[in-house]
Order: structure tokens, then C-alpha cells, then sequence
């Protein structure tokens, strides 16, 4: 069950599951600056499944989302099957690990969400209806209530939930998630993965989501990719994380991912 | 420009209204300083302060080209210089994911350096310090509505690209997830930048039109809660800068450029203090 091409095999039962979206990775390789980065690496999601991506610092986490998004180059084959229709790409939400801003930014969360959902420019200030418009996007991950905070009062968790609601708003058929278990407390980690959780159910939408958080995401998911440069293990969290040998390997420096430099064949990128 | 010349005389009783040169500066400024706070309110927050420096700068090698080429007016080998560089830099950013500071630094002293090389055989530099500080009080109507066409410009820019600006300034990867075409449009503000720079050397000199880029922002961003006060507050404390240190020039005899600087350094310290005492009351409880 645990073995690398464990995520090759597609059985007849995942195909039929398989109507609404999914998203099919063969053979992806990503070379950056001369170095490999990602080697051949296949993966399969399916329709509302929720996948964690689990590697080591520098394991190439990042640059697969980053792959899938199409931002860096890469060789294989990438291929969505949404309602039946294969497409190159689906229609991407994604949730990126952290924003660029200073402290004191003037710019508020309903600023950012207009900008990113609307055309009217916010510089002009927003209306009262797209104030609404925005709350109400806001309120479905409980976050209307930030509505007037500037970001850089925010905690990491809200700040997260504010990044979901926007992620969602382009009706996404796959959800990319960089990190979000990076600067949010316990609780609000809890209360992010369980937004997470009830946008599978409700939407029926596929998730991918990158973290450090091991202990953390496995109660939450649906299966669980060990990735260091290539796949080393997929599958069910309990039965990944109930494997001795891969947890004695694996396991310090997926913990402690932040502090431990000793991994086997992860470097710095 | 009549009908400018006469609104002047009707509303401004005083002795510095009867020039021509300063109507015509007084309407440069008016219509240039909205466009530096608009422009700032993006460089200020994607911290591209020592970029635009070096735009300003490179204004030196653009004017020795085209004395080079023989070209009598520098305006055009300028802007084609500074376009070239700031292209350049976008794409230099865009292969490397390091800070770009010393990169840029390199830029700098190159450009000076060679700037000041080459117009400066033969003793001849002096001819050129007029570019240094600039003479807004020269400016010709046909400067001014060259001016106009830019502000234009920026406004529609600022209409179509504004969203997309502050979405890529908070993260590319969720700029490009939202179908922002992201190097085309930091290409194309990049490109914008220089040549509203370039339009302004003549006006306010290479080293102080940093300054009037980065103050109004820098201080608007002291209070503003939201993006519309952010560029509100830019826009108020270029304009009014401009037109008071025009004013205050004439009087003083002193170069107005400068002036104006002075003043949205003025501006710019009323506002760290107006945060501060409004920081206090928040912290007192009171509504």
C-alpha cells in the first residue's frame, strides 16, 4: 500500500468516483538553476479529495503547486478530466503561503478581495454594494467580520480564511494550499482545516495542500504523499504514518522540518 | 492656456500671479504632482524606491547619448534610456529570486558614472547642471500638455491595471492563479515609471524627483486605513506640496523643485506626528 507507484494505479473504482474533477500528474521533472528539483513524480487526485503533500524543507513542495499553477517550466504530462472533458488545466483556487506587505499597509481585506474579484478599481474607493459583495464572500469561512481590518492587523489564521474565501471566489475545480499551517496558532489551524474539510464535502472540489504540519493534517485528509524530490510513499495518514521505518526515516526531520538540516537527500534550493 | 491665464488672474490676486512662467508652472504642477503621488502610492509599497532613483539617475546617460548622437533636445534619448533600463532590471528580477539592491546599485553608479564621463570632456559638464536641480518656471505650453497626455495616461492605466497592480504587489503566484498577465503589467509600470521620470527631469532635476515620488505615499501611509485613502491623502499632499513650495520659490528666490520638496517633508513629518497622537487615543480607550 505503500509503495511509491501506489499513486500510478488508478482501479476501476477511482475512475467511476472520478466524474467531477480530477487532475493527473505523469512523470513530472523540474529543473531550476541546474538543479533537480522535482523527479518524476505522478499523482493522481480525484474528485473531493482532500491530498497532503508532506516532504522535508527543500523537498520541492512548493515547486510542484508552483508546477501546477504553470509558473515554472516542467517536463511530463499534466491533464485534468472535469465532467467527463479532459482539459490541460483545471480551474485553479490557490492560497499562497504568505502575502508581501509591511505592517502598515494601508491596504484593507475588503480592498484585497474587491481587487482580486472585481474590476472596478479600488483606488477609487469601494461601494457600499461590493463592501456587501465582499462580506459576503468573507462571511463563508467567518471572516466578515475583518472586513474593515487592515491585513497587517490580521493573525496568520485569518489571514488564511481570508485567502480561502478569495481563493474560492474563481469557483476553483482543484484548491491549492501553500504552507497554511505556517504563523496560525493550534486553534486556528483546527478551525482552517476544518473550513478545508467542509469545502470538499459542499463543493465536491479537489484539494491539494502543502504542509509541515504531519501530526496536525492527518486526521483531516484523505490521503497522504511523502514527497522528497520524487514520491516516497502515498496513502491512507494512518497507514503512512503507522509505517515504522518511514517515520524513523522520515519522521524528525518532518516534525521538526523547520530546525532539522539532516534529511535524507533533501538539500537547501 | 487663455482660459488658465485668466481663471490665474481672476482667483489669484497676488504679486507672483501677473508672470506667465508662473501660471504656466503653477499649471505644470497642478497636473504633474497627482501622477507622482498616484504612481507612488505602487512604488512605496512594493518597496521600489531605489529603483526609481535609478531611473532618475540614468537621466544622466540618456542626456549624453543624444548629445553623442547629436541630438539637440535630450528629452527622447533620455526616455528611450531609462525604458530600455527599466526593462531590463524586470527582466533581470524575474530571472533571479535574490534582492536586486546590489544589482541595482551597480546600475546607479554605471549610469552616473557614465553619464557624467561623457559629458563632462573637454570641462564641459557645467552646461549640464540645469539637469541637476531642474527649472520648473521654463516650462513651455507644449511641455505642459505633454504633461496633460501623461496624466491621462496614468489615469486610464491606473483604471485598467490598479487592481491587478495591488494584487501582484501582495503575490505573484495569486496574482497569476487570478489570470494577471504579471510580467506584462510590472513591464508596463516599469515602462510607465521611467518616462513620467523622464518628463520630469527637465522640470525638477535628477535629484529630487525621487522625492516627489516617495514622500506623498510614504506619508499618506502613515494614517490611511484603506486603499482609496491611502492614494486620497497621496494625491492632497502632493498637490498641495507642489503648488505651496512653487509659491513659497518665488518669494524666497529659491529653486522651486527643491522647495517643493521641502514642503512635502513638512507634510510628511505632520503626518508621522498625527499618527502617533491618533495611535495614543486608540490606546485610551477613546471612541
Amino acid at each position: 500500500m505503500l509503495s511509491p507507484d501506489d499513486t500510478n494505479r488508478t482501479d476501476a473504482s477511482d475512475e467511476a468516483r472520478c466524474r467531477h474533477c480530477c487532475i493527473r500528474i505523469d512523470g513530472l521533472t523540474v529543473h531550476l538553476s541546474g538543479h533537480v528539483i522535482l523527479k518524476g513524480v505522478n499523482l493522481h487526485v480525484h474528485c473531493g479529495e482532500v491530498l497532503a503533500i508532506v516532504g522535508p524543507n527543500g523537498a520541492g513542495k512548493t515547486t510542484l503547486l508552483r508546477a501546477i499553477l504553470g509558473e515554472v517550466p516542467y517536463r511530463g504530462n499534466m491533464s485534468s478530466l472535469i465532467g467527463g472533458v479532459e482539459r490541460r488545466r483545471p480551474r485553479i483556487g490557490y492560497v499562497p503561503q504568505k502575502l508581501q506587505f509591511d505592517l502598515d499597509s494601508p491596504l484593507s481585506v475588503v480592498d484585497l478581495v474587491v481587487a482580486a474579484t472585481s474590476p472596478r478599481p479600488v483606488w477609487m474607493g469601494v461601494s457600499r454594494k461590493a463592501f456587501e459583495r465582499a462580506k459576503t464572500i468573507l462571511g463563508v469561512f467567518s471572516a466578515d467580520n475583518l472586513a474593515g481590518r487592515r491585513i497587517g492587523e490580521l493573525s496568520g489564521g485569518e489571514l488564511q480564511r481570508v485567502l480561502l474565501a478569495i481563493a474560492m471566489t474563481a469557483k476553483p475545480e482543484l484548491l491549492l494550499l501553500d504552507e497554511p499551517a505556517s504563523g496560525v496558532d493550534v486553534q486556528g489551524l483546527a478551525l482552517f482545516y476544518q473550513l478545508v474539510r467542509d469545502l470538499k464535502r459542499r463543493h465536491d472540489i479537489s484539494v491539494i495542500l502543502v504542509t509541515h504540519d504531519l501530526p496536525g493534517i492527518a486526521p483531516y485528509v484523505d490521503r497522504l504523499v511523502l514527497l522528497n524530490r520524487s514520491i516516497v510513499a502515498a496513502g491512507d495518514p494512518q497507514e503512512v504514518l503507522s509505517d515504522e521505518l518511514l517515520m524513523r526515516t522520515f519522521g524528525p526531520c518532518l516534525w521538526h522540518a523547520a530546525v532539522s538540516p539532516a534529511c535524507p537527500s533533501g538539500g537547501e534550493i | 492656456m487663455e482660459a488658465w491665464y485668466r481663471l490665474v488672474d481672476t482667483l489669484v490676486p497676488f504679486g507672483w500671479a501677473q508672470y506667465i512662467f508662473m501660471k504656466n508652472a503653477l499649471l505644470a504642477v497642478l497636473v504633474i504632482t497627482p501622477v507622482y503621488a498616484v504612481l507612488g502610492t505602487m512604488v512605496v509599497s512594493n518597496r521600489m524606491a531605489f529603483f526609481t532613483d535609478v531611473l532618475g539617475h540614468s537621466a544622466f546617460a540618456g542626456i549624453a547619448i543624444g548629445v553623442l548622437c547629436g541630438i539637440y533636445d535630450p528629452t527622447w534619448p533620455m526616455i528611450v534610456m531609462a525604458v530600455v533600463l527599466a526593462v531590463l532590471i524586470n527582466v533581470l528580477k524575474g530571472l533571479t529570486r535574490a534582492s536586486m539592491d546590489t544589482t541595482l546599485g551597480v546600475f546607479l553608479a554605471f549610469m552616473v558614472a557614465l553619464g557624467i564621463t561623457l559629458l563632462s570632456r573637454q570641462g564641459g559638464f557645467v552646461k549640464y547642471t540645469k539637469y541637476l536641480i531642474g527649472d520648473i518656471l521654463a516650462v513651455s505650453p507644449a511641455e505642459i500638455s505633454w504633461l496633460a497626455v501623461l496624466f491621462l495616461a496614468v489615469l486610464v492605466y491606473w483604471c485598467l491595471a490598479g487592481n491587478a497592480l495591488i494584487l501582484t504587489s501582495v503575490n505573484r503566484s495569486l496574482a497569476r492563479s487570478r489570470r494577471i498577465k504579471v510580467f506584462l503589467l510590472e513591464t508596463s509600470f516599469t515602462i510607465l515609471l521611467a518616462v513620467v521620470v523622464m518628463l520630469s527631469i527637465r522640470l525638477v532635476g535628477v535629484l529630487i524627483i525621487n522625492s516627489l515620488l516617495v514622500l506623498p505615499a510614504a506619508a499618506s501611509r502613515n494614517f490611511a486605513r484603506d486603499t482609496r485613502a491611502y492614494t486620497l491623502w497621496a494625491v492632497i499632499f502632493s498637490v498641495v506640496s507642489g503648488a505651496a513650495g512653487l509659491v513659497m520659490s518665488y518669494y524666497w528666490g529659491t529653486a522651486s523643485g527643491a522647495t517643493i520638496v521641502l514642503f512635502s517633508v513638512g507634510c510628511y513629518l505632520v503626518s508621522v506626528v498625527a499618527a502617533h497622537v491618533k495611535k495614543r487615543e486608540c490606546q485610551h480607550g477613546t471612541p
